[in-house]
C-alpha cells in the first residue's frame, strides 16, 4: 500500500542537482530567440511598425508585426490572437515581436523598433458608478451572474443587525517563479512544443485551435514547470508568439517572456470590490445574505470571475442575493489564479461575518456553527461530505480559540498589539474524463502514461502511487510516465482537480489491466497487455453539492507605530477526503496558506490611471510573501469517509489553503487593534488611518 | 552585432575551465544557460529580485543575472550542478528531498546555492539585519535562517521545508 503514505517526490532528485528539465531547457539546434513588443498607450491604433534600425543588425533575423504575421484562428479568449489587427485594446499588448541569432541581440532589437500609434481614449479604473458596467448571464465555471432566493430587501428592512459593507481586492499577478517559456518547431504541418503550461493535452487542443489544425498535429512536452497557480492553464499572448516566429523563421524559436512581460502577455487575477449585506436576528440567525460582486474583464474578451460563488454555499439564509457586475477595461483579460472567485470573494464574506459577529457580541466561531445550512443555500441540493463545523472545531482547540477575550485592541506589550482571527474556507470539488494507459511486459514490469502535469502539487507521485495500488505489485515494478499530449486527451492542473481526474484514469486503467492479467494465469504474453481506459463516463452526478473545506486560525502582531502586521500564527484545519501522498498535500495546503498571507499583507498591482499601466510590474514593487514573512504555519488533514467522492477518493487539494486565509488575516488584525481593514493588502498606511 | 563586441571568455564553473564565444552584454546566468547548457540555474526576474539564480562565486552567493560573464573571467563559479560530490548529494540536497522544501523545484538550484553561501556567512561571523549583536557569533535560530534567506522566493511558499532543511544541516 503506497497510496496516502508520504513518499518523496519522484523528481526531487532531479529538482536539487538542477537535472529536471522546465521548457526552455532543451537544447535545440539552429535556435533563434524570441522577444515580443509591447504597446506603448493602452488604447489606439497602430499606424507603422518601422523596423528598420531593428534589421540593422545582422544578428536580428526578422521583426514581426500585424502586417506580416500569419493568420490565427479565435480559440480561447482575444489575448491570443497576437498580431492579428493593429488594434491595441491594453498597454503592453504585444504589437511586434522581434527575432534574432541571440539573447542580447533580441532584447536589443526589441527596443529599436519604432511603432507608432493613433490613441484613443482607454478606461482602466474598476468604478461602481461605471455607467457601462454589464450584468452577465453566467460567470467562469458556469455559475449564474445572478442568484436570488426569498425577499433580501424584506428580510433586511426586518433584520435586527445589519452588516453593510463593502471590500476589495487588487488586480493580483500569479507570478509563477518560472516565466512562460516555450520552444517551438514547425515540422510542415506538425507543430512541436517544449511548453510551460498547466495540461499538455489543453495546450495541444488551444495550438491546433489557433493554428486550424488537430490537437493530434500538435505535439507537447511540459515534463516539469516552474508553477503556474492558474497562469498557464491556457495558452499565452507571449506563449503564442514564439509559434508565430518559429512559422516565419521556419526555425526553432525560444521564448522566455522576462518577469515584467508577466503582467500584461500573461494572465493576472481581477480586481474585486465586494458589497455585502448581512441581516440576522439577536440570536444570530442569519436572514438575509446579499453579495453584489463587482469586477472586471477586457475590451476583447468577457472573463467573469466568480467571485459570489462561495456565498451560495457558505451558510443559511432563507434570503439570499448574488449578482455579479463587470466593467470592461482597457487591461490584459483577467484569468484565473489560485481559487478563482472563492479567493475574493471569500475575503469579502468572511470578513463580514466577524464584522456581523462583533455587531451581535457574538463569539464569530458561535456565529459560523448557528448559521450551518441543512442544504446547499443557494442550489437546495443536499451536501455530500460538509465538514465545515468539523474543520471550525478542530481548528479552534488546536488553536486554543476557547480562551480568548473578543475585546479589540486590549492587548499590548511595548509597541506591539496582539490578536487573533478566523474564518472559513471551502473549494468545490471538479473531476474531469480523461484517458490514460497501463501495459504490462513479459519481464514482470509495467508502464503508464497519461497526459498529466505536475506543476509542484506532486501529481507525478500521487499518480504513480496510485498505479502501483491498482495493479497491486511492487513499486519498483512500476513506470509513469506524464507531461506529453501525445499519451491522449486528459484533464487540466485547474479547479483543484488535476490529481483526481488523471488518477481515476490511471486506476481504471491498471485495474483493467490487472484483470486481463489474471486472465491470462499471470503470465504476461510476449508482446505484452495493454489497456486504454477512458474516465469519460464516470463523472460525478450533478445531484449532490460537494466540497472542500477548512478553517484558519491566525494570530497576529501590530506595530502600534507603524502599522506594521506581522504573522505569527496560522493554522488550517481542511476536510478534504483521502489524500494520495501525505507529504504533498500537506506542501500543498501550507502553498496556498502562504499565498493567503502574501495576498493578505503585501500583493497588489497598481494601475495607473492616466497611462493604463499596470505601474509594479516586477518584483521588486509587485511584493510577494518572502522566508522572513512566514512564521508558525501548520496545516492539519481531517479525514471523512464520506468526502470520497472522486474516483481516487479524495477532493481537491491545491486551491483550498489559500481560500479565507487573508480574511482570518484581516480579522486577527482587527483584533489587534480595533481598525477593521476591507481593503486588501493590509499595509502600514491602511492600519493607522484609524 | 559586429565582431569587436563578441570574445572568447574563459569561465571556471564548477572546477572546470571552459572557453564561450559570448556577447559581451552576456550575462553569467545565460552564459551558464544557453551557452555552457547548465540549465540547473534559473532565470525567475532577471533583474536580481528573486534569487532563482544564485551560484557561488569564489564561495560567496551571488545572482548570476546581475553579473556580467565576461566578469565573471578567473573566478570560481558553483553551480547546483556542482553541488553533489559525483553520486552523493550534498547533505542540504538530501535535506530539501526529506523535508519537502520545494514544490515546483524552480527556485530550489537557488535556495540550495544560497544555503550553502548563507551558512558560510554565518560560519564566519557575518550579522545579519535581526542580529541582536552584530560583533557576537550568530545564533541561527529559525528566524536568522528567515531573514538570511529572504533574497530567494518561493512562489510555491515551501518556505517551512526549506527552514526545516537548512536547520537539519546546520545543526550537523
Ligand atoms: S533571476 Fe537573478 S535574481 Fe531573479
Ligand atoms: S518550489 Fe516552486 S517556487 Fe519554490
Amino acid at each position: 500500500m503506497t497510496a496516502g503514505s508520504g513518499l518523496s517526490r519522484l523528481e526531487g532528485h532531479d529538482k536539487v542537482t538542477g537535472a529536471a528539465r522546465y521548457a526552455y531547457e532543451y537544447p535545440v539546434e539552429d535556435v533563434l530567440y524570441v522577444w515580443p513588443v509591447g504597446a506603448t498607450v493602452a488604447s489606439g491604433t497602430v499606424t507603422e511598425v518601422d523596423s528598420t534600425a531593428a534589421l540593422a543588425d545582422p544578428e536580428v533575423v526578422a521583426v514581426i508585426d500585424h502586417t506580416n504575421a500569419p493568420r490565427l484562428l479565435p480559440a480561447v479568449t482575444a489575448d491570443e490572437l497576437v498580431l492579428q489587427s493593429p488594434t491595441v485594446a491594453y498597454r503592453g499588448q504585444i504589437v511586434a515581436a522581434v527575432v534574432a541569432t541571440t539573447i542580447e541581440a533580441a532584447q536589443e532589437g526589441a527596443e529599436q523598433v519604432l511603432v507608432r500609434y493613433v490613441e484613443h481614449g482607454h478606461k482602466v479604473v474598476l468604478d461602481p458608478e461605471d455607467p457601462d458596467l454589464e450584468q452577465p448571464e453566467t460567470t467562469n465555471a458556469g455559475f449564474p451572474g445572478t442568484s436570488i432566493k426569498g425577499d433580501v430587501d424584506a428580510a433586511l428592512a426586518a433584520a435586527d443587525v445589519v452588516v453593510d459593507t463593502v471590500y476589495t481586492t487588487p488586480a493580483q499577478h500569479n507570478n509563477p517563479m518560472e516565466t512562460v517559456a516555450i520552444i517551438a518547431r514547425w515540422d510542415g504541418e506538425r507543430l512541436l512544443l517544449h511548453d510551460s503550461n498547466q495540461g499538455p493535452w489543453a495546450a495541444a487542443t488551444a495550438f491546433g485551435m489557433l493554428w486550424g489544425i488537430p490537437p493530434s498535429q500538435v505535439d507537447v512536452v511540459t515534463e516539469h514547470v516552474g508553477g503556474g497557480f492558474g497562469s498557464k492553464v491556457w495558452p499565452t499572448a507571449g506563449a503564442v508568439v514564439a509559434t508565430v516566429a518559429a512559422r516565419v523563421t521556419g526555425r526553432p524559436c525560444k521564448l522566455m517572456l522576462t518577469r515584467q512581460q508577466m503582467y500584461t502577455m500573461a494572465p493576472a487575477r481581477t480586481a474585486t470590490r465586494s458589497r455585502i449585506r448581512l441581516g440576522a436576528r439577536s440570536d444570530g440567525t442569519l436572514t438575509a445574505i446579499d453579495h453584489d460582486a463587482l469586477q472586471y474583464s477586457s475590451v476583447i474578451h468577457e472573463f467573469v470571475e466568480q467571485t459570489g460563488s462561495a456565498t451560495r454555499t457558505m451558510y443559511a439564509s432563507d434570503n439570499l442575493r448574488i449578482r455579479h457586475r463587470l466593467a470592461r477595461l482597457n487591461l490584459p483579460t483577467p484569468r484565473v489564479m489560485r481559487a478563482p472567485g472563492k479567493t475574493p470573494g471569500m475575503f469579502a464574506l468572511e470578513s463580514a461575518m466577524d464584522e456581523l459577529a462583533y455587531a451581535l457580541d457574538l463569539d464569530p466561531l458561535a456565529l459560523r456553527l448557528r448559521n450551518e445550512p441543512a442544504t446547499e443555500p443557494a442550489s437546495g441540493l443536499p451536501f455530500d461530505g460538509r465538514h465545515l463545523v468539523d474543520c471550525l472545531q478542530a481548528g479552534a482547540d488546536k488553536f486554543g480559540w476557547a480562551s480568548r477575550d473578543p475585546t479589540p485592541g486590549a492587548r499590548r506589550r511595548g509597541r506591539w498589539l496582539f490578536g487573533t482571527g478566523l474564518a472559513s474556507a471551502m473549494y468545490p470539488v471538479y473531476q474531469q474524463g480523461g484517458k490514460a494507459t497501463a501495459r504490462a511486459e513479459p519481464d514482470g514490469t509495467f508502464d503508464v502514461w497519461v497526459a498529466a502535469v505536475d506543476i509542484g502539487t506532486g501529481s507525478r507521485t500521487a499518480l504513480w502511487q496510485a498505479a502501483v495500488d491498482a495493479l497491486g505489485v511492487p513499486p519498483s515494478q512500476v513506470s509513469i510516465h506524464i507531461g506529453h499530449s501525445a499519451y491522449g486527451q486528459a484533464a487540466l492542473a485547474g479547479g483543484s482537480a488535476g490529481t483526481a481526474s488523471w488518477g481515476g484514469a490511471v486506476r481504471k486503467a491498471c485495474l483493467e489491466l490487472s484483470r486481463r492479467v489474471a486472465e491470462h494465469g499471470g503470465a504476461v504474453p510476449s508482446d505484452g497487455l495493454e489497456v486504454t481506459a477512458d474516465t469519460a463516463e464516470d463523472q460525478l452526478a450533478p445531484d449532490r453539492a460537494r466540497h472542500s473545506y477548512g478553517a484558519h486560525f491566525c494570530a497576529v502582531r501590530v506595530d502600534a507605530d507603524t502599522g506594521q502586521v506581522r504573522v505569527d500564527r496560522l493554522l488550517g484545519v481542511f476536510a478534504h477526503g483521502h489524500a494520495l501522498n501525505a507529504r504533498t498535500t500537506h506542501s500543498q495546503l501550507l502553498g496556498g496558506m502562504v499565498m493567503g498571507v502574501s495576498m493578505a499583507l503585501c500583493e497588489q498591482t497598481v494601475v495607473d490611471p492616466r497611462l493604463g499601466l499596470f505601474v509594479n510590474h516586477d518584483l521588486a514593487q509587485y511584493h510577494v510573501a518572502t522566508n522572513a514573512d512566514i512564521r508558525g504555519l501548520e496545516a492539519h488533514s481531517l479525514e471523512r469517509a464520506d468526502d470520497d467522492v472522486t474516483l481516487v477518493g479524495g477532493k481537491g487539494i491545491g486551491e483550498l489553503g489559500i481560500v479565507g486565509s487573508a480574511a482570518a488575516v484581516a480579522n486577527a488584525v482587527f483584533h489587534a487593534t480595533g481598525v477593521r481593514v476591507r481593503d486588501l493588502p493590509i499595509t502600514p498606511e491602511r492600519v493607522r488611518a484609524r | 552585432m559586429t565582431d569587436q563586441l563578441r570574445g572568447d571568455v574563459v569561465l571556471r564553473v564548477n572546477g572546470e575551465d571552459r572557453v564561450v564565444n559570448l556577447d559581451n552584454r552576456s550575462t553569467l546566468l545565460d552564459a551558464l544557460r544557453e551557452h555552457l547548457r547548465l540549465t540547473g540555474t534559473k532565470k525567475g526576474c532577471d533583474h536580481g529580485q528573486c534569487g532563482a539564480c544564485t551560484v557561488l562565486v569564489d564561495g560567496e552567493r551571488a545572482n548570476s543575472c546581475l553579473l556580467l560573464a565576461v566578469a565573471a573571467e578567473g573566478r570560481e563559479v558553483t553551480t547546483v550542478e556542482g553541488l553533489a560530490d559525483e553520486d552523493e548529494l550534498h547533505p542540504l540536497q538530501r535535506a530539501f528531498i526529506a523535508h519537502d522544501g520545494f514544490q515546483c523545484g524552480y527556485c530550489t538550484p537557488g535556495q540550495l546555492c544560497s544555503a550553502i553561501g548563507m551558512l558560510a556567512e554565518v560560519a564566519d561571523g557575518m550579522p545579519s539585519w535581526i542580529s541582536a549583536d552584530l560583533t557576537a557569533t550568530p545564533d541561527l535560530d529559525d528566524d536568522e535562517i528567515r531573514e538570511r534567506m529572504s533574497g530567494n522566493l518561493c512562489r510555491c511558499g515551501a518556505y517551512a521545508g526549506i527552514v526545516a532543511a537548512i536547520r537539519e544541516v546546520a545543526d550537523g
